[in-house]
């Protein structure tokens, strides 16, 4: 068991410390100048002349070699500096982190709506009989996979927030601003749970231990709830922990959407300003977040479901469901 | 679904039109069907649907939806649905880039290390790992900073990061055909590897992988809508169908149809692209 999970986390370190290189070259290697001549035009749209441009170039350190700079880089960034923001010149790593409240509310609320809703619906398509109603339940998650996520957000906010005035439109302030943003974060995760719940119970329905229960003479909701459920939910986590990405980049389109503050609209500033170290932040961030929840949902296998044996885990890690964001 | 088997037990008499049994079976298809052939006459021949000018007015601003403007005029009073249409080709080439430079580099990645194995598909498959651990979006979004603004960057950016996928699905197939007989054959007759690879090795293994690239249409226009959406597409007169919606953002509670309709019609595209997609892939599936 350490030994696994010892070489696990040596395998997350070595996922992050990829991403960070590969987000360092293409971002410093690959535009040349480009972050730089962003810099150099003034607010006022004037640009810099060649004299003042050098000194930011050795101000910023871009007058070094590369390797230099991204061993100097690496370091920073294990010291959890990330260099400073080309909008404000305050540190990235905090204009970052100051961001990370709204979102994980945002991200949390919409993860555990996700795990609600999915299984609720799964559990409701499997116990429902009528043909048609049942091809309906099990066709909608399909649907909530393929629909665009900014446009039912706007849709939302057309109806609840101004034909019926129940919701604020925009903004952060008190617990009505998240209900509607995580409602359709939620969307595409809780449509792909409730698509994997179901496959993995119409398999666990037709084990035997289940036809035995229902001799016994337990009830169809019983077999479901104490007997199938438990037995089907493992994909489910392995999804829902697979999601995480989509929710960090869901959240993105979201508060653009819902005007909200976070890490998304962090982000999305900072590509329009061509802001490196803070999509740097952003990358690197999203990519520990992952590794961090994958890592902590297979040390969870053996105790969510005794049966797992630590090596046989890895066979639980479905490919990642995709979804839209 | 599970209409799909209704032809196959058709009686044997009339399997000349099973074909169309299963069409009539399944109107869904048929509209999804319809729906894209639209989308893709659109792209090729826009003027076939309106021929109000997408840039300049046409009518007083924000009229809403009537007979001479279905999707009613935005806040300049350009006519929407002409604005739609005409967004159409940007929008289909985006994806077509995009699922193609996936499939294209994935499927290479794939090939070379399911086939070489070993330290091949140690340094590839590591590759892969930080193409999944890192969302979809952020990846785009980093490629977007680095490459600028623009249709062609943000169908290359979704192309990056749809890379992963394909090479996990190609990478499969590979593992699965190189174990096979033929392979040990081919190899004892002499033929070189490329040859192998090309020949013998890929043409076995492209099906998955293509099923996969119908399933990435849909992802891809939702992930290109998204950005563009989020303003990273053409500079705005030119009109591309998630900016659109972007457009209409602003304008929310005076003209709902600025937003919603344009929204409603990727929704219905990407819903179709899907339909199609599953249909296809329902032999052969593949888990993505």
């Amino acid at each position: 068991m350490a030994s696994y999970a010892a070489r696990r986390i040596l395998h997350a370190l070595l996922v992050l410390w990829a991403a960070f290189t590969a987000t360092f070259l293409l971002l410093y290697a690959l535009p040349g100048d480009a972050a730089l001549n962003k810099a150099g035009v003034g607010s006022d749209g004037s640009v810099l002349d060649p004299a003042q441009l050098a000194q930011i170039r050795t101000q910023l350190g871009l007058d070094q070699p590369l390797p230099l700079q991204y061993g100097k880089a690496l370091l920073g960034a294990l010291h959890g500096d990330f260099g400073t923001s080309v909008q404000t010149g305050n540190s990235a790593a905090a204009m970052y982190v100051e961001a990370i409240p709204e979102t994980l509310k945002l991200a949390g609320a919409a993860l555990v709506l996700a795990m609600i809703l999915g299984i609720a619906w799964a559990l409701l398509a499997s116990y429902t009989r009528v043909p048609l109603l049942r091809q309906a339940l099990v066709a909608l998650p399909a649907a909530g996979v393929s629909v665009p996520t900014f446009w039912i957000g706007l849709v939302l906010i057309q109806f609840v927030s101004f034909k019926w005035q129940l919701l604020p439109a925009i903004g952060n302030e008190g617990i009505e601003s998240l209900v509607m943003p995580a409602v359709v974060l939620s969307i595409p995760s809780a449509a792909m749970s409730a698509q994997i719940l179901l496959r993995s119970l119409e398999s666990t329905l037709n084990a035997p231990y289940i036809e035995a229960a229902r001799a016994r003479g337990a009830s169809r909701a019983r077999v479901l709830l104490r007997h199938a459920l438990q037995n089907s939910i493992i994909p489910v986590i392995t999804a829902l922990a697979m999601t995480t990405g989509h929710l960090i980049g869901g959240s993105v389109v979201m508060e653009t959407v819902f005007s909200r503050s976070g890490v998304g609209a962090v982000t999305v500033r900072a590509v329009n300003y061509q802001d490196t170290p803070v999509v740097l932040v952003a990358v690197v961030f999203a990519a520990a977040t992952f590794v961090t929840i994958n890592f902590l949902v297979d040390i969870l296998y053996p105790v969510i479901d005794p049966r797992i044996r630590v090596r046989a885990s890895r066979r639980f890690r479905l490919l990642p469901a995709r979804t839209a964001t | 679904m599970s209409t799909a088997t209704a032809a196959g037990t058709r009686p044997a008499d009339t399997a000349r039109f099973a074909w169309l049994w299963t069409i009539l079976r399944q109107p869904g298809l048929i509209l999804s069907w319809a729906v894209l052939v639209a989308v893709l006459l659109a792209a090729a021949v826009p003027s076939l649907f309106t021929d109000a000018d997408p840039l300049r007015a046409t009518g007083p601003r924000l009229t809403a939806p009537n007979a001479q403007h279905l999707f009613g005029t935005d806040n300049l009073g350009r006519d929407v649905f002409s604005r739609v249409v005409h967004g159409t080709s940007a929008s289909v080439q985006a994806v077509a880039v995009a699922v193609l430079l996936g499939l294209l580099i994935g499927s290479l990645m794939g090939l070379l290390a399911g086939y070489f194995g070993r330290w091949v598909d140690d340094i590839l498959m590591r590759v892969v790992d930080v193409l999944l651990a890192v969302p979809a979006l952020l990846i785009s979004l980093a490629f977007i900073t680095a490459l600028g603004f623009g249709t062609v960057n943000i169908a290359i950016a979704v192309g990056i990061g749809n890379v992963a996928a394909f090479a996990r699905v190609m990478r499969a197939e590979v593992l699965r055909i190189r174990g096979m007989a033929y392979i040990e054959a081919t190899t004892f007759a002499g033929i070189g590897r490329l040859r192998l690879l090309t020949r013998h090795v890929l043409p076995n293994a492209a099906g998955p992988v293509l099923v996969l690239a119908t399933l990435e249409l849909g992802l891809a226009l939702l992930s290109i809508s998204a950005l563009s959406f989020l303003g990273f597409g053409a500079p705005p007169p030119a009109p591309e169908w998630g900016s659109l919606v972007a457009g209409g953002r602003d304008y929310l509670s005076a003209a709902w149809w600025m937003a919603s309709l344009p929204g409603a019609v990727i929704a219905v595209t990407v819903l179709s692209a899907n339909r199609i997609a599953r249909s296809i892939n329902r032999q052969q599936y593949v888990s993505v």
